[in-house]
């Protein structure tokens, strides 16, 4: 207390003195120059508005690198238009367009730190009164105040962008919305006032627009774009993946135009908001409950503001904590308040209602995965509704595995011989994990996330796929995991990483297993045959090379047909016959048995067929809708696909005759960059009919 | 040279005998198997009356039609063939030669034939023995690697050379010995000494012990090849000379001695021809350190290998008698093993002036 400083002691009370003396107070800062009195440092205190702190703390939004925050902006645009076509019902036909902005000469996109973002929806529009706070103020929104699932949570997103494009380029946010074909579409240019979080309206006027209703939003910001991995590309992909009822099209920087058609053509069942469960209330949020409710009893609070607390069960709990029923909510206070909050944690409440969450379904998941992913095996899950710290959450997966068949054939060439010491090129590619929360990617932090770490722990090695410790599983696979919740916990702001909740894991992890069960029956069927044919093929690989040396060592005198003939008898007999090459022919593995699944083979798709010819016949049929904005790129597009178009009815419902895929324009290459796709001399699977095996090796070498 | 064309068309018949008996299984709808003996300890028994290892009957077969065999048993067919090359061409070769002239990349596929000589070296053993062939006869060579020096005279594709001239260096020993390919024109020593280190080797030669002993000096540089084995038996067979020989004083000296003596597991089928029943062991002998007064420090701790080496020669039946056991229970027990080089830690020329001499004069060998 000696050293005490000198100001404290005058004006604060013993107990403030008495914690300001617990802290460590450098012997040196005593200096009477550098003294100031309380009220002088009163005077400094001031109010700092959320715009303010957000502006120095853009990280906290996802505003950290001009990369980044490029995709920021477009992935805030892109959400808030899904989320109100959605609540309005209305399937959603989203525009994204990303612009070089530059003074004078072009420069190359991969050079330019100027973009405009244009985002259009055809949703329900807004209405003008609100047009401005929506865009131009911190924290208002209709998301944060209720317990309704959305991928926008706080109401921070659009508007943080605005405030982003304002604080690097110095220009406001354009705006056009139009609520139906009936009203005016309005124009707007707003900016934010940091000070005041409030919106500054720079224009206001009635325009003519082309579009019957929804709204448009332009943003110009600094940033950079660049491909690859969380880049605007990659996570507009997998918004496609796990929004199959979403028509995206994407107008590049480039000027090439990517369709990310609609493979799914039912909305989403529309999530019901829910009130609180008092499992996830904690005492703050209680007492501030308390207050707040327009309930004049402790039990008509219970009832009316909480979900699953039945008057009944408010009775009891008011009896168990010795509160009287009738007390009013704003008198309780203090101890007694804690102890009454105490209780009904203690209470046994039934766990919330779930059809507050709506999750993709496992139909959606694997036309989604089907439409964007190459592969041979898809699945998908959804788990029962589980709960957490009393927010109910659905967790899905999903899996795409391996490469096309016809890909497969492409590799299949053989290569040059090899040297002494050379080997076959092992299949070092990892698995990549592909991560939503209420059906948004997530892009950044993957390590720090539940979802990730859950892919981490569960044994792909008791499915058939490789896994080294401590890392991902091995081989060409895709792993979709998704939480739906009315109120994902994510880690930061920026929401990029979902929290560690022990029931989170739990649920991810169930779901992971099953879908590693499914590919592990799939992979097993596949290898069953496999061998049988190799087994075969070793035989018929090396008749030629016994038949020689036999010719050879005979002074070039042998029948050497004939050898081979009956040679190539007995391995016939030995392995099987005819009956290997039924196995070969059905590869063993038919959908029986593997629920949510698509399998696909050289013959065609297994599994879920109705839904993959779906896939493809609006893959097909894209292109031939025209884009309401005229757009110069059309042209450059393949006729091919149009003429084909016609043939195939839109809708697509063909049942189970569906053929083979082909013309999959629209299916992108997930893995790890596309080159490796086509590398010619990649080792594969064997090639399941006319070419030999050369992979594999017979097991038994030494 | 009438014999030579004989002996090569027997080899050369045995191998287009694998070719018949491919195409006449083939005929029956029969899986094409052929039986190679094998070469473990389990099929090697030690004849006591001989002083030899022999091999036993037990064969395992080769068959084309199992999966685990196929490509062995197809790489067995071109090795065969190019054998019967080499024979037809009455050249000799290596047996890397022979991996590089059977490897091929098999028609469409990408798969090799061989893709290291540790797959073809062993196909060429299992021939020698499932044909009954010695690596000679079959025209495939080894590396040479060994030397000899003394007053010995070899003639080699007509040349003389006579080995006490040759200097410090001798003479390289081919890796094939046999009369036909290397004639002994004439030998005046009394004794063959075989060395196994070349570093001690080069110490004896230097300092010219064979001429002050009379005595043929030997070297196969560690496990002695094959030329220099039989070599030094036809020295002994041919010329009556006693060998002697001189390792290190470690668990693989004992053993390099007993496969000049008695022959090895591997090669059992060849101890008819190689092995040297009536070899002595001159040292370095257990007890030796003692009596010639060698320091501890100049030994070297067993290590676990060496341990269990040394357990596992004493369970041999020709490591069986007493004098040997007592041997390899003296070095177990003092936990050291000595080099030869060691001899050096007392006078550079301790090995050349006094540790053989006295051996010699002594008789201080083990049988």
């Amino acid at each position: 207390m000696a050293k005490k400083h000198p100001t404290a002691s005058a004006t604060s009370t013993p107990t403030s003195a008495k914690s300001e003396a617990e802290l460590p107070v450098p012997k040196k800062a005593a200096k009477p120059a550098q003294q100031v009195t309380a009220v002088e440092m009163g005077a400094r205190q001031r109010e700092i508005s959320v715009a303010e702190f957000f502006t120095k703390n853009r990280h906290l939004l996802g505003f950290d690198n001009p990369r980044k925050a490029l995709l920021t902006c477009v992935k805030e645009a892109v959400d808030n238009a899904l989320d109100a076509c959605e609540e309005a019902g209305i399937l959603p036909d989203v525009i994204v367009k990303l612009e070089v902005v530059s003074n004078g000469e072009p420069i190359a996109p991969s050079q330019a730190t100027r973009f405009r973002v244009t985002v259009t929806d055809n949703g329900p529009g807004i209405v003008r009164q609100q047009i401005p706070r929506i865009f131009a103020k911190l924290l208002y929104g209709s998301k944060f105040h209720r317990m309704r699932m959305s991928r926008g949570q706080q109401g921070i997103g659009i508007s943080a962008a605005g405030m982003y494009g304002q604080l690097t380029t110095g220009k406001p946010v354009q705006i056009i919305s139009r609520i139906g074909p009936k009203a005016v579409a309005h124009f707007f240019e707003v900016q934010i006032d940091t000070k005041k979080n409030e919106p500054l309206v720079h224009e206001n006027k009635q325009i003519d627009w082309a579009r019957p209703r929804g709204t448009q939003v332009t943003l110009e910001v600094e940033g950079k774009y660049q491909k690859g991995r969380a880049s605007v590309d990659e996570w507009l992909e997998q918004t496609s993946i796990a929004n199959p009822h979403v028509k995206l099209t994407y107008h590049t920087p480039e000027g090439e135009t990517k369709d990310y058609p609609r493979t799914y053509h039912e909305l989403p069942p529309s999530p019901r908001e829910i009130k609180p469960h008092p499992y996830g209330i904690e005492f703050g949020m209680f007492l501030k409950m308390l207050q707040d409710t327009k309930s004049h009893s402790i039990s008509g609070f219970l009832a009316s503001d909480f979900c699953r607390v039945s008057p009944q069960l408010a009775d009891e709990i008011c009896k168990a904590a010795k509160v009287p029923a009738h007390s009013k909510p704003r008198e309780l206070k203090g101890p007694a308040a804690e102890t009454f909050y105490r209780t009904i944690q203690e209470t046994k409440i039934m766990a919330p209602p779930t059809n507050c969450i709506s999750p993709i379904g496992e139909k959606a998941i694997l036309s989604g995965l089907y439409k964007q992913i190459k592969g041979e095996f898809y699945t998908a899950v959804s788990r029962p509704p589980a709960v957490y710290r009393g927010n109910p959450f659905i967790i899905e997966a999903g899996l795409a595995y391996g490469h096309r068949p016809e890909d497969q054939n492409k590799t299949k060439q053989p290569t040059a011989p090899k040297a002494e010491g050379e080997h076959e090129e092992d299949d070092s590619e990892l698995a990549r994990v592909i991560r939503y929360a209420n059906r948004v990617p997530l892009l950044y932090q993957q390590s720090a996330c539940s979802t990730f770490k859950s892919v981490l722990n569960t044994t792909w090695k008791n499915y058939g796929v490789p896994q080294s410790r401590g890392a991902l599983p091995g081989g060409p696979m895709v792993i979709f995991v998704h939480m739906a919740s009315v109120w994902v916990p994510f880690t930061s702001e920026s929401k990029e990483a979902i929290a560690d909740y022990d029931e989170i894991q739990k649920e991810i992890t169930l779901a992971l297993r099953e879908c590693g069960r499914r590919l592990g029956l799939f992979l097993r069927r596949r290898e069953r045959a496999a061998s049988e044919y190799r087994r075969r093929n070793i035989f018929e690989l090396y008749i030629e090379e016994v038949v020689e040396a036999c010719n050879r060592l005979k002074g070039g005198k042998l029948p050497k047909e004939k050898l081979k003939g009956q040679l190539q008898k007995i391995a016939n007999s030995r392995t099987g016959g005819a009956k290997t090459d039924e196995a070969l022919g059905k590869t063993g593995a038919g959908p029986e048995g593997l629920p949510h699944s698509i399998i696909v083979t050289e013959e065609g798709v297994e599994g879920e067929v109705d839904l993959a010819s779906q896939v493809e016949s609006e893959a097909v049929a894209a292109p031939v809708q025209t884009p309401v904005e005229a757009n110069p790129l059309r042209d450059e597009k393949p006729v091919a696909t149009e003429t084909k178009a016609q043939g195939k009815t839109p809708t697509g419902m063909k049942g189970k005759d569906a053929k083979p895929p082909k013309g999959k324009a629209a299916q992108m290459a997930l893995f790890s960059g596309s080159d490796r796709l086509d590398r010619p001399d990649r080792p594969n699977r064997p090639d399941r009919r006319d070419r030999p095996v050369s992979a594999s090796k017979p097991r038994g070498k030494k | 040279m009438a014999t030579k064309q004989h002996k090569t068309t027997s080899v050369e018949k045995k191998l287009i005998g694998l070719a018949d008996m491919v195409v006449t299984a083939a005929e029956r709808s029969k899986d094409p198997t052929f039986a190679i003996p094998i070469r473990a300890l389990s099929n090697v028994s030690f004849n006591e009356r001989k002083g030899l290892i022999e091999m036993g009957a037990k064969k395992q077969t080769r068959s084309f039609f199992n999966v685990g065999m196929a490509k062995k048993f197809m790489q067995t067919m071109l090795v065969a063939d190019a054998l019967a090359e080499l024979q037809r061409a009455e050249l000799t070769t290596s047996l890397r030669e022979i991996y590089y002239r059977t490897k091929h990349t098999i028609q469409d596929s990408h798969e090799n034939t061989f893709d290291t000589q540790d797959e073809s070296d062993p196909v060429i053993e299992d021939l020698e023995v499932s044909l009954a062939a010695l690596r000679e006869e079959l025209h495939v060579r080894a590396e040479n690697s060994g030397s000899i020096v003394g007053p010995v005279v070899f003639g080699d594709d007509g040349d003389r050379v006579d080995c006490s001239k040759l200097g410090k260096g001798g003479y390289s020993v081919p890796s094939i010995v046999e009369p036909e390919y290397l004639e002994i024109r004439r030998c005046t020593a009394d004794f063959v000494l075989l060395v196994e280190k070349g570093t001690q080797w080069n110490r004896l030669s230097e300092d010219k012990f064979w001429r002050r002993y009379n005595c043929v000096l030997l070297t196969g540089n560690g496990q002695p090849p094959r030329g220099v084995r039989r070599l030094a038996r036809r020295l002994h067979e041919e010329y009556r000379l006693p060998v002697y020989v001189l390792v290190d004083n470690d668990p693989w000296g004992y053993y390099i001695y007993s496969v000049v003596k008695q022959g090895s597991i591997n090669l059992a089928f060849e101890s008819q021809r190689m092995a040297i029943p009536k070899a002595k062991f001159i040292g370095l002998s257990s007890a030796d350190p003692e009596r010639y007064g060698l320091p501890r420090n100049v030994g070297i701790k067993l290590n676990e290998k060496d341990i269990a080496r040394a357990k596992e020669l004493m369970n041999y039946q020709w490591f069986k008698k007493p004098v040997w056991q007592a041997e390899i229970k003296r070095m177990l027990t003092s936990g050291l093993k000595y080099e030869l080089d060691s001899l050096a830690n007392k006078d550079f020329q301790y090995l050349t002036k006094k540790y053989l001499p006295g051996k010699l004069k002594d008789k201080d060998w083990l049988d």
